[in-house]
Formats: C-alpha cells, structure tokens, sequence
C-alpha cells in the first residue's frame, strides 16, 4: 500500500514535470548604451510571453561597441538576435558569414528600426566653452570626446553628422573631409564604445563637449544629475536608426526562431515603444511620441539614405579600410 | 648564492648581499634618498590605488557594499571565475611539474626550444593570446566551422547535434586562461630543480627505489615550496586575467562574464560603488595571495637553514 501511494506520487510528479512550462533562453547582442533599455524591455516581453504561451523566457544580454560585437556573432557568438547601433554592423552578419539573408532590413517596419534617436551633445553645466552648433566643436582648445568610428556605431553617427553639416554649410565633401579632420585633432581619447566615451566625459572628467547618443546624454544627466551637465541641440543633426534583426542560422540550430521573432515584434507594440521612450529613444509610434514629446528636442533631421545614399555607401567611403577615416586619422 | 638555494629567495638573500663593503662606502644621504624614491613610488602606484579600491567601494557604506555580492551575474561571474582557476590551476601544474622535470633532469635535442617555448605566453599581450583561440575555433576560424556550422561531410550532422562551442563560452575562457598561466608553475621549479641537481635522484635509484618512488619520495618533497609558490602565482593569474579571457567570453552576463569582465560592466553602468566593491574582492585575494607567498618564502628558508 505505501509502496503504490509512493509509485503515485512519482509518478504525478514526473506528470507534472512534463507539464511545466518550457524554459527558454535567448541571448540578445546588442551596442553599448541600450543596457538599461533592455533591462526593462527584457522583463516586459518576458512577462507577455509568460502570458501568452506559459512558457518562461530569459533573455540574456551582451553588449559593446556595435562593430565590435557583429564581429563577436561572425565569429561563433550566439546571438538569437541582434539589436545593433546601424544597418551596417547587420549587413556584415549576411555579407561575411551568411548567417542572416542580404534583405534582413525589410522583414520588419520601419527598416528593421523599432525605435530612432539622433546626435546631441553634452556639455558641463553652464556650457563654459559657449557650444551651440557643429563649428564650435573644430574651435582651437575645445577638446571634444566622441568613441572610435571603427569599432563603435554612435562614433560613426558622430562621424557622419558632423560630415553632413560641414557639407551642407562649406558646400563640399572636400571641405567637409578638412572639417572633420579638424574636428578629431580636438579629440584627445577614442573610446571603444559609446559607452566608454561617457564615462571618460562624466566620470574622469576628461573634455569639453561629448558628441554622444541623444538616450545616452539623457541617461548622463539622469545619472549624475542636472547639475553637472546639461544637453545642447544642435541646427542640424541625423536621424539615427538602430537596426534589428533576427539570427536565422543561430536560431534555426537552437530552436528559437518563433519566441526570437516575438521578442523583436513586441518593440513595435505599444508597450514596447512606451519602454523605448521612457529610456529616451524617439519611438515610431506617433501616438506615443506625441506623449513624451517634451523629451525630446525639434531639430532637423536627415537621413543616412538622403545624405549618403545608405549605409553600404556611406560604410566604404568611410569607414572601411583606407576610408575617410583612415586617411584623416593616419595625418 | 649556494647550489641548494632555490631561485625566489634571491629576493630575500639579495638586502645581505648589498649590504656588503661597497654599499657601506656609499654615503649616508645616497641610502636615504633611495629609500624615500622607492617609499614614494610604492605610495604612489601600489598603496594608493589600493586604498582608493576599498575606499570607493563602502563610500555608499556597508548595505550597498554587500548588495553588490547579492546580484546574481555577479555570483554567475564568481562561480565561473572559480571553476576557471580550478581546471587551469591543476592543469598547469601538472604540466610545470612535467616541463621541468624533463627540462632539469635530461638533456635532449630541443630542450632550449621547448624553455623558449614555455616563455611564449609571458612574451605576447594577452589580447594576442586571446585572438589566437578566435582565429582557430571562431566561426571563420581555422576549425571553427568544423564545430557548429554541420557543413561536414560525415560529421556534420553529429557536431550540430553535440553543439560543441569553444569560444564566446566556458572552454574558451579556460583555454586561454590556461595559455596565459602556462608558464607560472614551470619557471618556478626548472632553476630550482637545476640547482638541486640529480644527485639525490640517482642515490635512490642505486638504493633500489623505482621511478615513482624516487619521483614522489625524492623528487616532490624537493621541490614542494617552489611548487606551491608557482602554484599561488597562478591562481593569482588565472582569478585576475582580463585580456586574453575578454576576447575569448563574448560578454554574455551571466553566462560567460568571469570577475574582472564584470567589474568592467558594472563601471561602465554608472554602478561604481559595486565595482569597487567587486574589485575589493580580487583585491583582497591578491593581499591573500601575498600573504601565503611570504607564509611559504618564510617556511622554505625555514625549512633549509
């Protein structure tokens, strides 16, 4: 009698087992200044996914300098997805290792970019060094802290802004190049990431302006407090569109091709773009844009495609080996 | 120094040494002036960023201290720290012993190779050290492709089904903080066992010992201080690497973030009073490392005079 009461138990147990929800891990490689975005987004979609299939998901995360870390998943990192800081950094993932098709970026709207942000920069309180506009930044003694275009995606938006504006103001890409070579003498340390730019900025003290992420400079501020910095818009600025993009090879071997696809599509549900917002991302949901309006300064915009002709264009003039970049930082 | 002498008390023979006649001449004020530059660079690069680690970590007080070693990517990074040095500890000690018994006791062709080779590890950057491993086992790698991607004819599928990965996961970061130690344990013994000589070796043998025996009965008790010296240093190594296990993890919290990796990623989160208090943490293991060190410098000279 206590044997078959004892044989039940097991048994009810083991039923019950095989009945528990399914446990899921995803592994979301992303840049350097969405950690604290996905820390809440990462719970919010963990919470709809329990409700919706039973099943628990855990999203783990890693996060750097967006060309370093498309290099990390072409070679072996296992990113379910990947939430990078440009189309670029994406496009490598199908050009060199094949791992996601070459027209990724239609699969989902908004050219695979749930959520936008553009360039500002951060000043200390009370601006000392007067920075209003781009032309500031080239001033004798002005030192200006912006990361390293080739490991880092927000440098690299950096970059083009301040390309695009000294076209646009000097009349040509000639003029431009002389601009920004001007610039990047101001620069006295080239960080890895975007990161590593604003600790350099806010915690070493190092510099007078950082050319930085919108979210980023905001998450300054709301760190270190209005007190010690403050945000300065400039005329004319680009608009940036960080990409997302689902791994096929990775998630094909793993299995989680369904809950990988769900994870992107919910940062284009209401929740998911309040949760952008909140963190300082411009959302495309014009509903909620409309309600966080005050956060985030008019400014006029342009697009990589407008101004560059695309980031393939825009990647080899560049930022490629022999690029721009390289001819201007070899002098 | 005296054939019997193992190599890293040089330290410690080295002030009786100085303090022959010609240091003597010297005068006074020269003595002086040596002793505060070094004082003040010790200051200066060793005891204040040492204070500045403990005291930025309980700048918040004792609460935030503590929680730091609550959360649990930190505990993740702790248990992987920990497994690291206990696989990369042993293997490189058995290694060392191996290297340096074959390296003192014999002589064979390629013997001066194989030292150089030993060295290797200490010559290049650990960045260096870590880029190897991706360059063989990444996914562009040498054999990387071989290892997930199922494109082999016959093993394809088999390799997909075991789903082996090196780097950007645990064997990786054991691989290259093994690379990165390799030659702790071996440099300590072969100048150590050198100057031992075979002597003692060939008395047993002649006295009917076997070779296990003449290895653990002899050999061992030997060589036991400036094994566990090596042995200190190593863990020390393997616990602190930063470089080489950076290039290898992938950065994943939680899964492939050993300690110092995870210093970094609080320090770069605004979360400075946990990554101090983190780094108190190593900080204080480097302090416990020196203090065995020196517990078994005092025993070795103990056990010797």
């Amino acid at each position: 009698m206590k044997f078959k009461s004892l044989l039940f138990t097991a048994v009810a147990l083991a039923l019950a087992a095989g009945a528990h929800a399914k446990s899921i891990e995803l592994l979301n490689v992303s840049y350097d200044p969405t950690r604290e975005l996905y820390v809440d987004f990462n719970k919010a979609f963990a919470a709809h996914w329990k409700a919706k299939t039973g099943d628990n998901v855990v999203v783990k995360q890693s996060h750097g300098g967006s060309g370093k870390q498309a290099r990390g998943v072409i070679d072996g990192l296992p990113a379910d997805v990947v939430t990078l800081a440009l189309a670029a950094d994406v496009d490598a993932l199908a050009a060199v290792a094949r791992l996601i098709p070459p027209d990724w970026q239609k699969r989902l709207p908004d050219n695979s970019a749930p959520y936008t942000s553009t360039i500002v920069f951060l000043v200390r309180k009370g601006n000392p060094k007067g920075i209003k506009d781009w032309d500031d930044l080239v001033k004798l003694g002005v030192a200006v802290i912006t990361p390293n275009p080739k490991t880092s995606g927000g440098a690299r938006w950096n970059y083009l802004a301040a390309w695009e504006y000294a076209k646009r103001k000097l009349g040509s890409d000639d003029a431009a190049k002389e601009f920004i070579a001007k610039l990047f003498k101001n620069v006295p340390v080239l960080d890895s990431g975007a990161r590593g730019s604003t600790t350099t900025f806010v915690q070493r003290g190092i510099g007078d302006v950082s050319i930085s992420w919108e979210n980023e400079a905001f998450l300054a501020i709301k760190e270190f407090g209005a007190d010690k910095f403050e945000i300065v818009v400039p005329s004319i600025s680009i608009l940036a569109e960080p990409t997302v993009s689902v791994v096929d090879k990775v998630v094909r071997k793993k299995g989680t091709a369904e809950v990988a696809k769900a994870y992107l599509d919910y940062l284009y549900t209401d929740e998911g773009q309040e949760i952008a917002a909140r963190n300082y991302y411009r959302p495309r949901n014009q509903a909620i844009a409309a309600k966080y309006t005050a956060n985030f300064a008019q400014l006029k915009l342009f697009t990589i495609d407008e101004a560059f002709g695309g980031w393939a264009k825009a990647q080899k003039t560049h930022f490629a080996d022999g690029g721009t970049f390289d001819q201007i930082y070899a002098k | 120094m005296s054939a019997s002498a193992p190599p890293f008390l040089s330290t410690k023979r080295a002030p009786i040494r100085v303090s022959g006649p010609r240091v003597i001449r010297n005068p006074v004020w020269v003595r002086w002036l040596f002793m505060t530059l070094a004082l003040l660079f010790v200051g200066c690069f060793l005891v204040l960023p040492l204070a500045a680690v403990f005291t930025e970590a309980l700048r918040k007080g004792f609460g935030p201290f503590f929680a730091a070693f609550t959360d649990p990517d930190m505990l993740s990074a702790l248990r992987l720290t920990l497994l690291t040095a206990a696989i990369a500890v042993p293997a490189n000690l058995v290694f060392g012993v191996a290297a340096a018994w074959c390296i003192a006791k014999f002589d064979f062709r390629g013997k001066s190779l194989l030292i150089t080779l030993i060295d290797l590890p200490f010559a290049v950057s650990p960045v260096i050290s870590g880029l190897i491993y991706v360059l063989v086992f990444g996914l562009q790698g040498w054999l990387g492709p071989y290892l997930g991607a199922g494109d082999h004819p016959w093993f394809g599928e088999w390799l997909n089904a075991q789903d082996i990965r090196i780097i950007f996961a645990v064997p990786g970061i054991v691989l290259a903080t093994i690379f990165v130690t390799f030659p702790f344990v071996a440099r300590e013994l072969i100048p150590l066992m050198q100057a031992q000589g075979n002597d003692e070796e060939y008395a047993a043998l002649t006295l009917g010992a076997t070779g296990w025996q003449t290895f653990w009965r002899v050999t061992v008790p030997n060589i036991r201080w400036g094994l566990f010296y090596g042995v200190i240093l190593c863990n020390a190594r393997a616990m602190g690497e930063f470089g080489a296990v950076s290039v290898v993890s992938g950065h994943i919290r939680g899964v492939t973030n050993t300690m110092p990796l995870h210093i970094e990623i609080l320090y770069n989160e605004y979360n400075f009073v946990a990554a101090f208090a983190v780094s108190s943490l190593l900080a204080l293991l480097a302090l416990v490392t020196l203090l065995l060190k020196t517990l078994v410098e005092w025993r070795a000279q103990k056990g010797l005079t």
